[in-house]
């Protein structure tokens, strides 16, 4: 046991090990777009330099006679062989690129140059030009032409603004309260892992090669952009570098690149470029808040309003719609929210890791930080005042909330009682110090999944769900559970992900795979558990010869007895005459409807739990975060971090532990580097690489420490897990935040902060 | 990327006649058929993304003269080879000692990464940065001489407040020019008539009307050696870099500091401002403020206002006149504090 390996602490597993990450680390990890191929083409796209218009010609003949090309697909070639893309969980844009002459957004696809090498495509693409109709495009918030329209039931996702009791009244009557207006960038996933598309044809049959959090959405998105039967397409996405939502929704590029390699006859990879990402791909959409709380000087909050504004596409509404969980963070009084949405001529943004809360939490918990100034209470002190056990818009109880737990096991560790909290009262030097903290919450959700388990004569254990490993440790936690529940050591495990072959599993987003594939292998193990203790107890002479099934278990590769007599699993399988016990498991969370196992199927998993059903369902934590300010130039840097973190059962307290300090650090990003900057005049994205789209490199990390708090919830599913994959970087920037306000006594409510705004 | 030939001369005579053989006239070095490489940092970043196009590229690394890949420091002061890579020089004990303002400013460039690939004559040539420079969609002067210029009035947060023009006010982003400006070096030249020795001070031009220019360089010449002269005083010397992130990201504002001291009065100073103009930027002015002073709050503070004087910001980046003044005062005093 060690930092990385946390000791497990009640309801927590053990710290095993990655079991691709001796795979990862020498490059034995097959990306998408690292499978050999016989004959392979390669595309690269050339996209669009305005914002809004019209195509009227798109001209090839250059980059037909560049050396190497071999192929131009562009607008008139693909006809009827395509259906539009629809916009949705697994679908990313209704905008469909070679057929709308219309532009939506800045570096929209214009055409596929396939060639003979990268290189050569590259070039050819360089050398596409087109004639475009330019229209004065809208940029954002504030932009003429921008229209607003409600978000409440424009998604899925975002039926309606939650409201309890009066606002207006109760914030009348407050005797202390706040009025304040946040924003949050555009921001950009930057997935280190380019994105890339590789479509191999055999006969009818297609498979494609791509990073997606979504395999078998995937599969049959494609089978419907492309009019075939889905039994014919096979999604292949084994290791993913870095995904954060951008890979969930498939983009239209991927039905592209596999019309261009049945076209040419032979397999096609393209891989997108940095900068082309951002414009083909999806983002955080920007965001605006205004907030207003109201509370007696007891502290206790009676009135709270959140108004949201997000920016949106043209033709899609994607709604971020975090109101709905900010409206249940605390035991408010009275609550008022309303969403918006601002359409400006943009791509559609889309998932981003916490998509809600982040934006969302950070406008909260800043005005949570500015309501404890204004009442003069001490920031932990004034969320204890305020915690609840019951949501305040529905008074549900919460399955499980140890906010509080978190918060003081985090300032303990963090040593909050020796902060001074005068403004601009601590120093170190030329450094002005300031500390500050914030809360973090995500919604626990599960959604069905299959899986398949096997267990063979020789003690090996084979585990299959086409789930995806996007770097969170899904392969271990699902391996560990197996190894687990049929009592074998983790060696003797091999999980099987990432390809539609296998039994479906739903998207890897919303924290949801843990759980939900946990649940599924729980499922088959348990059968296969049950098939083998009827098979021993019907033994003749054997050790557990007319035992009660119950009373039999699994442990150390064998199984075992009530009375202390004992098998090896080995044994069981020659004294049975069998060879393997194989179990299919469907698991549909509790709510589900009946026809929850189909949409599994058809790729649209429902999503259970977040504050939909009898007890609202979410995991939380306190962050503290201790900045340096330089007294003369202003640039902050943070020294130090404390995350406290309940998250009901913990699989893995390595994977676990790595999640949650790789969102603190990413929330770091979010309060200081992170913003996609965007030219105003033309809609266009300026900053379009690593270079100028700074995310925190190691020296801006310092000393970061999580804490794993137990906790015990027996609601959310049957492997008792709340996802904490998107629960560390919520809260984190209101964190810094509110430090630097300590520090300098300037409240900066627009992220990310910098040194222009702390320099006057 | 723009299919091209490639050549690897044995010397730098061999490798300026190999660029003469693809000059064209009339087109400024940048956009000339024949383009030197060395690290490539710079060169293999910008091909790809079509800002450089040569059809010829002459890779200068297998040179074999003498001392092109040498650091010689002496009682004159320091030899350079054009060849030498950026983490050599930081390494260099005497340099580290005798010069820290040129160990510093090197080993705040970039990520070690970079630092192990890029020559030094390389890192002095770089191009700049800005956005609207790098992608080719965007009107650019100095990409495309008379398009325009989309960062005058666009997102301008990282360009230069000093040194620009009504044309271009494109970022010099280099750190390791800042300390050679300040410590008066100067460059040897070879080119197809033969050696010249150039003030490091005139190898960089401001962008005035003719962005596209951006050295006193022809297309076939090669800088083959970089000169520091000896200054005795140059142990007291500092290279401060404030930027959005603790490490590899561009300045904000940066300065090179060098100071003779007597007690606290200044008897003389070299200053160098980085990430706030066109060109590697040494101020006189604030030298001037300073020398004969006592480095106290008020002589710092009027330095540093001296410096920025003619400052001429756009919309995203006035406060860099505002944080390249605190960059100095504060490199003033650590400068002062050093102990030497």
């Amino acid at each position: 046991m060690n930092d990385a390996a946390p000791a497990p602490k009640e309801n927590m597993g053990q710290p095993y090990p990655r079991v691709d990450a001796r795979l990862k680390v020498t490059g034995g990890a097959h990306y998408p777009a690292d499978f050999a191929m016989n004959n392979l083409a390669y595309g690269y796209l050339a996209t669009s330099p305005i914002a809004r218009g019209e195509v009227k010609a798109v001209h090839t003949d250059e980059a037909r006679a560049a050396p190497g090309v071999i192929d131009v697909v562009t607008y008139g070639d693909i006809g009827e062989a395509m259906a539009r893309p629809k916009f949705g969980n697994s679908g990313a844009t209704s905008v469909w690129p070679l057929h709308d002459k219309r532009i939506w957004h800045d570096g929209q696809i214009v055409a596929l140059v396939v060639a003979e090498d990268f290189e050569a495509a590259r070039e050819g693409a360089m050398r596409i030009s087109a004639d475009y109709e330019e229209q004065q495009p809208t940029a954002s918030f504030d932009s003429p032409g921008a229209e607003t329209i409600d978000a409440a039931g424009k998604s899925p996702m975002y039926k309606e603004d939650a409201k309890a009791g009066s606002f207006e009244t109760a914030f009348a009557a407050a005797p202390v309260k706040i009025d304040a207006h946040y924003s949050t960038p555009t921001q950009h996933h930057n997935p280190i892992e380019l994105f890339s598309t590789t479509a191999v044809w055999e006969g009818e049959r297609l498979t494609v090669y791509e990073a997606t959090q979504n395999v078998q959405g995937w599969r049959v998105n494609i089978a419907k952009q492309l009019k075939m039967d889905p039994e014919n397409v096979r999604v292949m996405s084994p290791y993913i570098g870095g995904a954060f939502g951008s890979k969930g929704p498939m983009t239209p590029r991927t039905a592209i690149v596999a019309f261009a390699a049945r076209r040419l006859g032979r397999p096609v990879r393209c891989v997108v470029q940095r900068d082309q990402a951002y414009t083909t791909q999806t983002y955080r959409a920007e965001t605006r808040h205004h907030i207003r709380v109201g509370a007696g000087h007891d502290g206790r909050i009676t009135a709270f309003s959140h108004e949201g504004w997000e920016v949106t596409s043209r033709p899609d509404n994607y709604v971020v719609g975090g109101a709905s969980t900010t409206a249940r963070m605390y035991g408010y009084g009275a609550v008022s929210t309303h969403v918006s949405l601002v359409k400006a001529d943009r791509n559609t943004p889309g998932y981003m890791r916490s998509p809600p809360e982040t934006p969302y939490v950070y406008a909260l918990e800043n005005a949570m930080d500015e309501m404890a100034v204004a009442l003069g209470m001490d920031p932990v002190e004034f969320r204890r005042v305020n915690d609840t056990m019951v949501d305040p818009i529905e008074k549900k109880p919460f399955s499980s909330r140890s906010l509080m737990k978190c918060y003081d096991q985090a300032s303990a560790a963090f040593g909050w009682k020796d902060r001074d909290p005068k403004i601009g009262s601590m120093r170190d030097g030329d450094w002005l110090v300031g500390m500050g903290c914030a809360t973090a919450i995500y919604p626990t959700h599960t959604a069905p999944c299959a899986a398949r388990v096997r267990l063979t004569d020789d003690g090996r254990v084979r585990v299959e769900s086409a789930s995806h490993e996007i770097g969170t440790g899904i392969r271990t936690v699902a391996g560990q559970m197996a190894a687990e529940r049929l009592g074998m050591a983790m060696a003797d495990v091999e999980v099987e992900m990432g390809d539609s072959s296998l039994p479906p599993a739903p998207v890897s987003g919303g924290s949801i795979s843990t759980a939900s594939v946990c649940s599924a292998v729980l499922k088959a193990c348990d059968a296969i558990r049950d098939r083998l203790f009827r098979a021993v107890v019907t033994v003749n002479d054997g050790p557990f010869s007319g035992e009660d099934v119950s009373q039999l278990d699994l442990k150390d590769g064998k199984i075992t007895g009530a009375r202390g007599q004992s098998m090896e699993i080995t044994d069981a399988f020659k004294a049975t005459g069998a060879g393997a016990l194989e179990e299919y498991a469907e698991f549909a969370p509790k709510g589900s409807s009946p026809k929850a196992l189909k949409m599994l199927y058809q790729g649209e998993p429902e999503m259970h739990g977040g504050e939909s059903g009898d007890k609202v369902m979410y995991a939380f934590g306190a962050e503290f975060v201790e900045v340096r300010v330089n007294s003369r130039t202003r640039e902050v840097r943070v020294p130090r971090m404390v995350g406290a973190f309940a998250a009901g059962r913990i699989m893995n307290t390595r994977t676990a532990r790595s999640q949650l300090m790789g969102g603190m650090i990413w929330g770091i990003g979010q309060a200081l580097h992170e913003a996609t900057e965007i030219d105003r005049r033309v809609a266009r994205y300026v900053n379009r690489d690593l270079q100028d789209y700074l995310v925190p490199v190691n020296s801006d990390v310092q000393d970061v420490r999580v804490i794993l708090v137990p906790e015990i919830d027996h609601d959310v599913n049957p492997a008792g897990v709340k996802g904490l994959g998107e629960l560390g970087n919520v809260g984190t920037a209101a964190a810094v935040a509110s430090a630097v306000y300590h520090a300098t006594g300037k409240r900066i409510r627009d992220l990310p902060i910098r040194v222009e705004d702390l320099l006057t | 990327m723009h299919p091209f030939s490639y050549e690897r001369p044995k010397s730098a005579a061999q490798a300026v006649s190999a660029a003469s053989r693809h000059t064209l006239a009339g087109k400024a070095p940048p956009s000339s058929p024949a383009q030197f490489i060395a690290g490539g940092t710079n060169m293999t970043d910008y091909m790809k993304l079509g800002v450089m196009q040569p059809d010829r590229l002459i890779d200068i690394n297998r040179m074999q003269d003498a001392g092109l890949d040498n650091i010689v420091v002496s009682d004159q002061g320091i030899r350079f080879g054009a060849l030498v890579r950026m983490a050599e020089a930081e390494e260099h004990p005497a340099i580290k000692s005798r010069y820290p303002v040129i160990a510093e400013s090197l080993q705040l460039a970039a990520s070690g990464q970079i630092r192990n690939m890029a020559s030094l004559s390389g890192n002095i040539l770089q191009r700049t940065r800005c956005e609207y420079f790098r992608e080719i969609s965007w009107s650019c002067n100095k990409r495309r001489p008379g398009s325009g210029c989309a960062a005058m009035e666009g997102f301008n947060r990282q360009h230069a407040v000093l040194g620009g023009s009504e044309d271009c006010i494109a970022t010099y982003h280099g750190d390791f020019a800042q300390s050679l400006i300040a410590l008066d070096a100067s460059v040897d030249i070879l080119g197809p008539n033969g050696p010249r020795h150039l003030p490091f001070s005139r190898l960089h031009r401001r962008p005035g009307k003719t962005p596209e220019i951006e050295t006193d360089l022809a297309p076939d010449e090669l800088v083959v050696a970089i000169h520091v002269p000896a200054l005795s005083w140059a142990k007291r010397s500092h290279y401060l870099k404030i930027r959005d992130r603790q490490s590899y990201a561009f300045a904000l504002a940066s300065a090179a500091v060098v100071l003779d001291l007597e007690g606290d009065t200044v008897r003389d100073a070299r200053i160098a401002l980085g990430g706030v103009a066109t060109v590697p930027w040494r101020s006189k002015e604030a030298e001037d403020a300073l020398r004969n002073r006592t480095l106290d709050e008020t002589a710092a503070e009027e330095a540093a206002v001296a410096a920025f004087a003619d400052a001429r910001p756009s919309k995203h980046n006035a406060f860099k006149v505002e944080l390249g003044r605190r960059t100095l005062v504060r490199a003033l005093f650590e400068t002062r504090d050093m102990k030497v």
